[in-house]
């Protein structure tokens, strides 16, 4: 049996009262209690003229410090840190950009014999997108990127768009662009 | 199409689209989708375990009165009252239960409650226009709510949006979440609303409609319409290797 499935349309200029009040917007990936590398990232959204958009919504899906998923289809067997959820969802603000509270993850078994690096996965939405689409965030110096076979996937040159870099006056702050166009545009993943 | 080997870990790839039935992007017509999407072609990634999953646990409270849009404010809303009930499903035809199902929309007058909305129509003391709640064990939801109104936008000369229900809908894996439209059976603006048209093929776009229901239809109260929404889900054979 296969059923067609329902199409993707966008989410609007008006999603904010339904999607992401304060009762509905998750800020903090990983509460204080959370085992691993604190991370503060701020994330910001830019369109094809490299200008904020401040109608998106960003949502974040990631493992816990041991690279352990809180969902009964992943078969590693580790028991998932009793304080992780692992999942964040913030509108933007009028320059982007939002925050997002966190850890690093752990590395998350990949396909083939490797690790993959850790890494949070994203799923983008806006008004003016009809889908949402789907990138990835790395830690930008992790020796564990050179082996990661997702990051294998990406040429060269647009690696770099996948990556967080952290902020040199701000221990345990990083930033990440997502650029929807243009030449550092960012890569998305056709899931 | 690149496919990894898949040595040790156990992992059942989704369902990928089927040509057609999703919107392209950008879209000519839907004029803000122009420089809000990816120019590059997408690059194509076999699934992990950072795909197949996804948050399926708890998403914060959910009050009482947040399926009944009806019953959030002192009084009643104006307008035509109506129950919307459906089944979440993925793909392979089994329910997804526990599925968060969050929906926003404007008031019977087209007017959304947000800042932005310039539509010189009135809001309603009454209506705020968002709801939320968790599918029980068969995938089932319910809301009830009233009808909202069509609205002008700015996408191009008289342009009106049929009247729809924004849903937003979690499935079991990351890559099955959806946000959709819900849109009223024999709307006129159909065919004049790039949004709707987005979706290349005919009968994809139909599943965006939903059905009226004399079944969930209440006498001398509300009338009733059907909407089961279709996630992806685990392709039928898991491949395993050793």
């Amino acid at each position: 049996m296969s059923l067609g499935l329902t199409p993707s349309q966008t989410v609007g200029p008006f999603f904010s009262f339904g999607l992401t009040t304060e009762k509905c917007s998750v800020r903090c990936i990983a509460g204080p209690e959370a085992k691993g590398e604190r991370v503060l990232l701020t994330c910001r959204v830019l369109d094809g003229d490299g200008v904020g958009i401040p109608d998106a919504m960003l949502e974040i899906w990631q493992a816990d410090a041991e690279g352990k998923y809180n969902h009964p289809d992943d078969p590693q067997e580790k028991t998932c840190d009793p304080e992780w959820r692992g999942f964040g969802r913030m509108g933007t603000r009028e320059d982007g950009s939002c925050e997002f509270e966190t850890i690093r993850p752990g590395r998350v078994p990949g396909p083939g014999s490797v690790l993959q690096a850790p890494h949070l996965n994203m799923a983008v939405f806006a008004r003016g997108m009809l889908k949402q689409f789907y990138t990835r965030i790395y830690f930008s110096g992790d020796p564990a990127n050179q082996e990661d076979p997702v990051l294998a996937l990406v040429p060269d040159e647009r690696r770099e768009t996948l990556m967080a870099h952290p902020d040199p006056a701000k221990p345990g702050h990083w930033h990440f662009e997502v650029r929807m166009q243009g030449e550092h545009e960012t890569v998305f993943f056709d899931v | 199409m690149r496919h990894l080997a898949n040595e040790r870990s156990i992992i059942t790839p989704y369902r990928r689209h089927e040509e057609g039935c999703q919107p392209p992007a950008p879209y000519q017509a839907y004029e803000s989708t122009i420089k809000r999407s990816p120019s590059k072609p997408l690059t194509f990634l076999p699934h992990t375990l950072s795909e197949i999953t996804g948050p399926i646990y708890g998403h914060g409270q959910i009050a009482e009165t947040d399926n009944d849009l009806t019953r959030q404010h002192a009084g009643e809303p104006n307008g035509e009252r109506i129950i919307v009930i459906g089944r979440v499903l993925d793909c392979n035809g089994r329910p997804v239960p526990e599925a968060l199902v969050e929906i926003w929309q404007a008031n019977a007058a087209g007017r959304y409650r947000h800042q932005d909305d310039q539509h010189p129509a009135p809001l309603d003391p009454n209506f705020t226009g968002a709801g939320r709640m968790r599918t029980d064990e068969n995938g089932a939801y319910r809301f009830v709510t009233i009808k909202p109104g069509a609205y002008p936008w700015f996408n191009h000369y008289n342009a009106w949006r049929p009247a729809h229900i924004h849903f937003s809908i979690f499935g079991r894996a990351f890559i099955s979440r959806l946000v959709t439209q819900m849109y009223f059976p024999g709307d006129l603006l159909f065919a004049y609303d790039p949004v709707y048209q987005s979706i290349p093929d005919e009968k994809a776009r139909q599943r965006m409609v939903c059905k009226f229901d004399l079944e969930t239809t209440q006498p001398q109260w509300a009338l009733g319409y059907r909407f089961d929404i279709v996630l992806r889900g685990p392709e039928a054979t898991p491949f395993e290797t050793p």
